[in-house]
Formats: C-alpha cells, sequence, structure tokens
C-alpha cells in the first residue's frame, strides 16, 4: 500500500496546500461591495491569469483517479508479489515494440499539438489522425503479446505475475480505448474545421496531455514488470 | 461587530455574466426522462436512493424479527439472515446514503448554492444516473438468481465470499461486484461534476471562503469518494478474477469441503487492504456532507452565524486527508504487527481533534442563538447527540486493545450504527424538511414531522444505547440464533425482544416521514421562495421551485453565507448577493424584500 500512499500524500499535500493558500489571509465574515476583488473563478492558468477550461480541469481530475486506481493495482502487485508461490513470467520482445509504437503515437500527438498552437491545420489533422493510428496499433500489439504468452503457457490463472499482467494491461488498454473515443471525436472536428479555432486547440490539447499520460502509465507499469 | 466593512457608495450594480449555452431538451423523453437538469437528476437519484433504501430497512425488520423472537417467527432460514446482513450493509452505506448525499443533495445544491445554471457536463451527469440505475438493478437482481444473493457480509471478505459454505457463492456474488464497479463508474461521472462544478462554475464573489459548508462537505466526500472507490473497484475485479477464472489474488491455498482447491497462494489480507483503505474514507464520504448540511441548518434555525466558519472548514479538510491514513483501525484482529496497530490507533485518535472541534462549533453555534425549533432543527440538533455518542465508542473502539475483545460484537454494530447509520439520517431528514420547500414550494406538515422526529430519535436510542451492553456481554455478530451459551445472561434475549420492538417503532415512525412527503405535496402550506429566511443563492431564486437554468441573471455574491443578525441591518438575515448599500436598508419597511 505504501505506493498509494505516498501518491495520496503527496495529492492531499498538494490540495491542502492549495487550499489553505486560497483561504488562510481571509476574512470571509466580511461583505465587501466589490466582488471583482475576489478571485473566485476557480483554478487559473499559471502564465495567464484567466480562469482554465472546465474540460481541462476535469481532465486534471480524473487523471488523479485514474492514478489512484493504477497505484492501487502497484501497491496490491508489490503486496502480492512477497508471497512464496511468485514466479517471474517472461516479457515476449514484442512488448518493447508496443512500448515504441505508444512513444511514437505520443509523439504524433504532441507535434498535433504544437501545430493547434501554431495554427497549422494541416499538421494538426496528420499528427492526430497518425496517433490514433499508432495507438490502435498499440491495443492490437498488445492483444498479440497476451496471445503470444497464453500459446507459450503462460495462462492467466497459472500464476499471480500472470494474473497481474493480464488485468494490468487489460485496464490499461481500456483506458486507451476510452481515449480513442475522445479522440475520435476530435478527430472528426479537426477534419470539419475549417480552421484551428480554440475549441479545436483545448481538444487537441487534452488528447495529447491523455495519450502522455498514459505512456508514462505503461512506462512505469512495465519497468515495475521487468524488474520482478 | 458593527464595522461591517463596506462603504456604502461603492456599489457595483449587477454585471453581465459571461452567459453558456444551455442544454434544452426537444423531446418529451428528453425533458422528464433522460433529463440533464441536475435538479431533475437529483430527484431521480434521490427516489431511488430511498427506494432501495427502504428495501434495506425491511430486511433489518426481517433479522430483528429472527433476533428478538427466535422461536416465534420463522421467516428467514441462517442463509437468509446472511444475505439479508449483508444486502442491508451494502445497500445501506452505498446505495442509500452515498448516492443520496452526493447525487441527490450534490446535484440539487451544488449549481443553486454557488449560483450555477447547472453541472458543468450535464450530459456526463445524466449518465452518472442512468449507470447508478443501472446498479441498483443489477444489485437487486443478485436476490432472484440461483443460490441468491451473496452472505459475505457487507465487507465481503474472502475467501469465504467465494467459497462454499457461504449463501450466493455464484450468481449473488458476481452481481455484487458487478453492481459495484458499475456504481463506481457511474458516481465518478458524477464526481467529475460535482468537482469541477465547485471549482470553475462559482458565480461571480462566490470565493471558495464564502461557500456554504455543505458545498465544502459535499466537495472534499466528492474528492474523497474519487480518490477511494478505485480501492473498492481494484478489488472488485481481483475478486471477480479470482471467482471467474481461478486466478489466485485473494484465495489462498486451501482445503474445502474434503478436497484441496484450485487456490494457491492468495493473500485474503490484501484484500482487507484495499477493502478498507476504501471502507473508511467511505465512512467520511457519508459523513461530511451530513457535516456540512447540519452546519447550514443549525445557523439558519438558530438565527445566527457559524461558530469558526474557517476553523470548520479547514476541519473538514483535514479529516478528508486523515482519513486515508486510518484504514487499518478495521483489522486490528488480523494478526498485523502490533506497531502498525501502534500507527493507527494513533492516527485514528488524531482524526478525533478536527471532529471534536466541528462538535464545539455546532454547540457553539446554537449557544445565545435565537432558536427555532423547526422539524429540521430538531433533527439537526438530534444528529449532535448520535454523533457524539457514536463518536465517544469510536475513541474506545480505536485503540487496540479494547478493540480487540470488542471487534466482531455487538458493540461494533451500535457503535457503527449511531455514528454513521443513525446519525447520516438523522441528517438526511434534516435536509429534505428543509429544502422540500424548495423543492415542491410547499411545507412539509409540522405535527406529522414533530411525530417523525421523536419516534425515530428516541426510537434509535432505544434500538442501539441497549446494543452496547450486548456488544459487553461479547455477543458476536452476523449471528442467526444465539442457543444456549453461558456468557450471554439470561437478559439478553429480553433485551432482544425489546430491540426489535423498537425497531418496528421506528420503521412505523417513516411511515409519518413518507406520508407527509406525499401529501405536502398536494396539500403543504405555500412556502414562498424563501421561508427560513435563509442567506445562501438556492432561497433567492425568481422562482421556486427554481426553474431550468435556476437564476435570471446570474447572482453577484458580496457575502459569506452566514450574515445572521448583523448589527446595523434592521432584517435579521442577509442574502450572499445583497450588496452592502441595498443591505442598509434592509427590514425599513421601504426596502424591497427579496422573495
Ligand atoms: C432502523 C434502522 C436499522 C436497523 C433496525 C438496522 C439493523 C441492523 C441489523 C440487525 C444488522 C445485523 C447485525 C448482525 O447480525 O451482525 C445490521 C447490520 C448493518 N447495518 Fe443496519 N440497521 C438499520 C439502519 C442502518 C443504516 C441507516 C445503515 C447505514 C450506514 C446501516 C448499516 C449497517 C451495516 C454496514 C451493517 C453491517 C452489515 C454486515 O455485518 O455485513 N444500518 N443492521
Ligand atoms: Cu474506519
Amino acid at each position: 500500500m505504501s505506493y498509494v500512499l505516498i501518491f495520496l500524500a503527496l495529492l492531499m499535500a498538494g490540495l491542502v496546500w492549495w487550499l489553505i493558500k486560497q483561504t488562510i489571509n481571509l476574512q470571509p465574515w466580511t461583505a465587501s461591495a466589490n466582488t471583482e476583488a475576489v478571485r473566485s473563478d476557480g483554478i487559473r492558468s499559471v502564465t495567464r491569469n484567466v480562469p482554465l477550461p472546465r474540460t481541462k480541469v476535469a481532465l486534471g481530475v480524473f487523471l488523479a483517479v485514474v492514478t489512484s486506481l493504477f497505484a492501487l493495482f502497484v501497491s496490491a502487485y508489490a503486496i502480492r508479489m512477497e508471497y512464496g508461490d511468485w514466479r517471474p513470467m517472461p516479457e515476449p520482445t514484442l512488448l518493447w515494440v508496443n512500448t515504441g509504437i505508444l512513444i511514437l503515437s505520443s509523439v504524433f500527438l504532441q507535434m498535433a499539438w504544437n501545430a493547434a498552437k501554431a495554427g497549422n491545420l494541416k499538421t494538426v489533422r496528420f499528427g492526430i489522425a497518425g496517433g490514433g493510428a499508432l495507438a490502435v496499433g498499440f491495443i492490437i500489439g498488445q492483444v498479440l503479446a497476451w496471445f503470444q504468452l497464453t500459446a507459450t503457457g503462460y495462462s492467466i490463472s497459472a500464476n499471480p505475475a500472470n494474473a497481474f499482467f493480464y488485468m494490468i494491461t487489460a485496464v490499461h488498454a481500456l483506458h486507451m480505448a476510452g481515449g480513442l473515443i475522445a479522440l475520435g471525436r476530435t478527430v472528426k472536428r479537426v477534419y470539419g474545421a475549417e480552421e484551428a479555432i480554440p475549441k479545436i486547440q483545448l481538444g487537441v490539447e487534452l488528447c495529447a496531455v491523455y495519450w502522455h499520460y498514459l505512456l508514462a502509465i505503461w512506462v512505469i507499469l512495465f519497468g515495475f514488470m521487468l524488474n520482478t | 461587530m458593527s464595522d461591517v466593512t463596506h462603504d456604502a457608495l461603492d456599489y457595483v450594480p449587477p454585471l453581465e455574466v459571461e452567459e453558456e449555452e444551455l442544454y434544452h431538451a426537444k423531446t418529451w423523453l428528453g425533458k422528464y426522462v433522460f433529463c440533464q437538469d441536475a435538479k431533475v437528476i437529483a430527484i431521480q437519484y434521490s427516489l431511488t436512493a430511498i427506494g432501495i433504501g427502504v428495501v434495506a430497512l425491511v430486511l433489518s425488520l426481517l433479522m430483528r424479527l429472527q433476533l428478538g423472537f427466535p422461536h416465534e417467527f420463522s421467516i428467514i432460514d441462517p442463509s437468509n439472515y446472511l444475505q439479508f446482513v449483508t444486502m442491508h450493509g451494502m445497500i445501506m452505506v452505498i446505495y442509500l446514503l452515498t448516492a443520496l448525499f452526493l447525487g441527490g443533495f450534490g446535484n440539487y445544491l451544488i449549481p443553486l448554492m454557488v449560483g450555477a445554471r447547472d453541472m458543468v457536463f450535464p450530459y456526463v451527469n445524466m449518465i452518472s444516473y442512468w449507470v447508478y440505475l443501472v446498479a441498483v438493478l443489477v444489485l437487486v437482481a443478485s436476490f432472484f438468481v440461483p443460490g441468491g444473493a451473496t452472505g459475505a457480509g457487507w465487507t465481503l471478505y474472502p475467501p469465504q465470499a467465494i467459497s462454499p459454505g457461504t449463501p450466493g457463492i455464484d450468481g449473488g456474488i458476481i452481481l455484487m461486484l458487478v453492481s459495484l464497479a458499475l456504481f463506481i463508474i457511474g458516481f465518478t461521472m458524477g464526481g467529475l461534476n460535482y468537482v469541477v462544478t465547485v471549482l470553475q462554475a462559482r458565480t461571480r464573489g462566490m470565493s471558495l471562503m464564502r461557500m456554504p459548508l455543505t458545498i465544502w462537505g459535499i466537495f472534499m466526500a466528492t474528492v474523497l469518494a474519487l480518490l477511494a472507490f478505485p480501492a473498492l473497484f481494484v478489488s472488485a475485479i481481483m475478486m471477480l478474477l479470482d471467482k471467474l477464472i481461478g486466478t489466485s489474488f485473494f484465495m489462498p491455498a486451501m482445503i474445502s469441503l474434503g478436497e484441496q482447491t484450485s487456490f494457491d497462494g492468495g493473500s485474503p489480507i490484501l484484500f482487507q487492504h484495499l477493502f478498507w483503505f476504501f471502507g473508511h474514507p467511505e465512512v467520511y464520504i457519508v459523513a461530511l456532507p451530513a457535516f456540512g448540511i447540519v452546519s447550514d441548518v443549525l445557523s439558519v434555525h438558530a438565527r445566527k452565524a457559524i461558530f469558526g466558519y474557517r476553523m470548520m472548514v479547514w476541519a473538514i479538510v483535514a479529516i478528508g486527508a486523515l482519513s486515508f491514513i486510518v484504514w487499518a483501525h478495521h483489522m486490528y484482529v488480523s494478526g498485523m504487527n502490533p506497531y502498525f496497530g501502534f500507527f493507527f490507533a494513533t492516527t485514528t485518535l488524531i482524526i478525533a481533534v478536527p471532529t471534536a472541534i466541528k462538535v464545539y462549533n455546532w454547540v457553539l453555534t446554537l449557544w445565545r442563538g435565537n432558536i427555532k425549533l423547526t422539524v429540521p432543527m430538531i433533527f439537526a440538533i438530534g444528529f449532535i447527540f448520535t454523533f457524539i455518542n457514536g463518536g465517544i465508542t469510536g475513541l474506545f473502539l480505536g485503540n487496540v486493545t479494547i478493540d480487540l475483545p470488542l471487534s466482531d460484537t455487538y458493540f461494533v454494530i451500535a457503535h457503527f450504527h449511531m455514528v454513521m447509520a443513525v446519525s447520516p439520517v438523522l441528517v438526511v431528514f434534516a435536509a429534505i424538511y428543509h429544502w422540500y420547500p424548495k423543492i415542491t414550494g410547499k411545507f412539509m406538515d409540522d405535527t406529522l414531522g414533530q411525530w417523525h422526529f421523536w419516534l425515530t430519535f428516541l426510537g434509535s436510542y432505544a434500538i442501539y444505547l441497549p446494543m452496547h451492553y450486548l456488544g459487553f456481554e461479547g455477543i458476536p455478530r452476523r449471528y442467526f440464533a444465539y442457543g444456549e451459551t453461558d456468557f450471554m445472561s439470561a437478559s439478553a434475549a429480553d433485551l432482544n425482544a425489546a430491540i426489535t420492538i423498537a425497531a418496528f417503532v421506528v420503521a412505523f415512525g417513516q411511515l409519518f416521514f413518507f406520508w407527509n412527503l406525499f401529501i405536502s405535496y398536494f396539500r403543504g402550506k405555500e412556502a414562498g421562495g424563501n421561508p427560513w429566511e435563509a442567506t445562501t443563492l438556492e432561497w433567492q431564486t425568481p422562482h421556486t421551485p427554481p426553474r431550468h437554468g435556476n437564476f435570471d441573471d446570474l447572482p453577484l455574491v458580496y457575502r459569506w453565507a452566514y450574515d445572521y443578525s448583523v448589527p446595523g441591518v434592521e432584517q435579521d438575515y442577509v442574502p450572499q448577493n445583497v450588496s452592502p448599500a441595498e443591505a442598509e436598508n434592509l427590514g425599513k419597511g421601504g426596502g424591497e424584500q427579496p422573495t
């Protein structure tokens, strides 16, 4: 459970710090005539002092939830590993290939994000569609890896190491698939658009952030599996 | 404090607030069934939760009949008893209280109280309800599958949850786990809405420190739920895999019915960690909204500012943060390392500090207030009693040495019913009596309400106070019948009979409530827009019940939610959207009364 604890301690420390900062020097009981003096429109961006878009904040909150989920999986993994019957499983080379594909996919989306900021719609289209296709490739690759492993006798119920592998990769792939739905909608919007309006920029940005995040999670999970 | 800091000339006229497109339903279905208005979703959530809660209540009555009169009635058999215990506990904690406080009150109150037109993602919000409904239906279906509902106890501990000898180890447990997973998915959709609405959609002037405590409570509870429910989700998935494909996450090597099972090496303790990592914050998921609501109800009906508002906010935040590091106090009997137990006992006692601060502040809010003993108010005051009661037994159970003999006895049952069953339910009632006039435009009947309160309050004490004593005798929980034992005194059986009668009285008392809820809708006294003369924004809407979009122009907030009996202002309350200049005229006859 130490992994979850560390994660939560950081998160809670952040939350408490933020709330204290927001609330410490105020005298809430005083009325003021000037509503503008009260910074009241939510979390603001650091660089420009404007409220962050709601979808962006929502993505942030959602990523915290997902992090909690994976931290718990990893904690359970670490605890279960201590028991005597744990036999590490081999990592098929295919997983390295998949990791490469996922990195590439992230790179494509980063490219799209940069292009969106620059207003270059053509590159946005290319990046986002390419990134999506690569992500589909990643999921297919993961499924192939499963088949390889089962074929060589590493079935899910044979050993807890295998069980964790199948379960965690499946949950990760499901998050990827969920992301693809959002991505698909953005792709549609991007292809329908005439120019890179803010709405499109935001959509591309959110997709890119989510992709990087899932990549980071995957790298951590993969590293964990390699080391055990 | 006569120096209400303002300058009368400093008046800022209401500004145009940036308008967003508001969703408008085009079809009948979209308007009344798949509605995206948070207020309608709130009602849907509430009715569903209360409906399934009644099922859980009936289950508890059947259990009580068995316990009180083991020879006279033979309605249920031992398996049924276990199934009913499980379903009762799970429904009450998750499908009733969590759903009602967050899905019900959260949806209704957050947009109105922070001055928003709706939740930020109405569509996702709507889906959230329907997923919840499916979760409830799956749960109910588990009663009817072969083998019946699961009887593993609401904690669902493996290995017994999926081993022969426990009722419902096939369809029952599978549907339970699926239903929980669905609930969590649905909740996460709603929870994102609640958090982001509080963070990003507050109206102008509504700073964090001007939010009513109700919102603080619901907000923090949502944060806890978003982070804690994944633990339940993870354990549900892993147990499903153990059950369905024979993995050994939780299942140790064991011999069942004389045969070696195929499981090997799994860790039941791992499940306990995961479960209670969710389970303890869950207590606060239910308690924090109750804390918030009760603060507001007390303040309004005592015509006094809440005592120590900032302290109340920080206490909510502190409790929320601490609640993640106390979980293993539910596992003292699991054979843990003594130092581990010491650590968790310490954190558990530390969390009592912010909790006690809250209790002091409620009492100090009442101190020399102009207390109006309305029905919501007496429920809120009743809460203070039951919560102190349950909280104090909690301090005892938090100590390892005291918990060891009391664990799994009726003392524990008495403790947690006091602190997380009776107390939050009293707040639910307070809240319903308090906000019903806003939701329907009618008052609920006072006499019926008084009957309801006294039957519920005194009846609950009659049920749970004696249980502490049963616990001291060592009478274990989750038992169908006790038979002849040496350690049970002869009077225990009589006590059990008395408790059962009290339980029926309490259940009977709820009929007053349901009748009241129903009849007031048609015959209730007209309430007007702000019957309790409260300051918060939901009472300042131009229409009652509030229409789609809540406000005409979004309100501007000039003050916190607790300006009652402000010196220098004649009217004894100043709504949040009244500017300092306008406030001076309030109550001076000529001044316009906000309605
Ligand atoms: C009139 C109201 C209620 C009555 C008469 C009642 C009665 C009971 C009884 C007889 C048991 C089983 C004790 C045992 O054999 O171990 C029980 C368990 C339980 N109740 Fe209640 N209850 C009521 C309300 C509630 C509420 C509102 C909650 C919400 C938190 C709640 C939560 C639980 C839980 C979590 C359990 C433990 C289930 C388990 O052991 O797995 N109860 N209750
Ligand atoms: Cu606890």
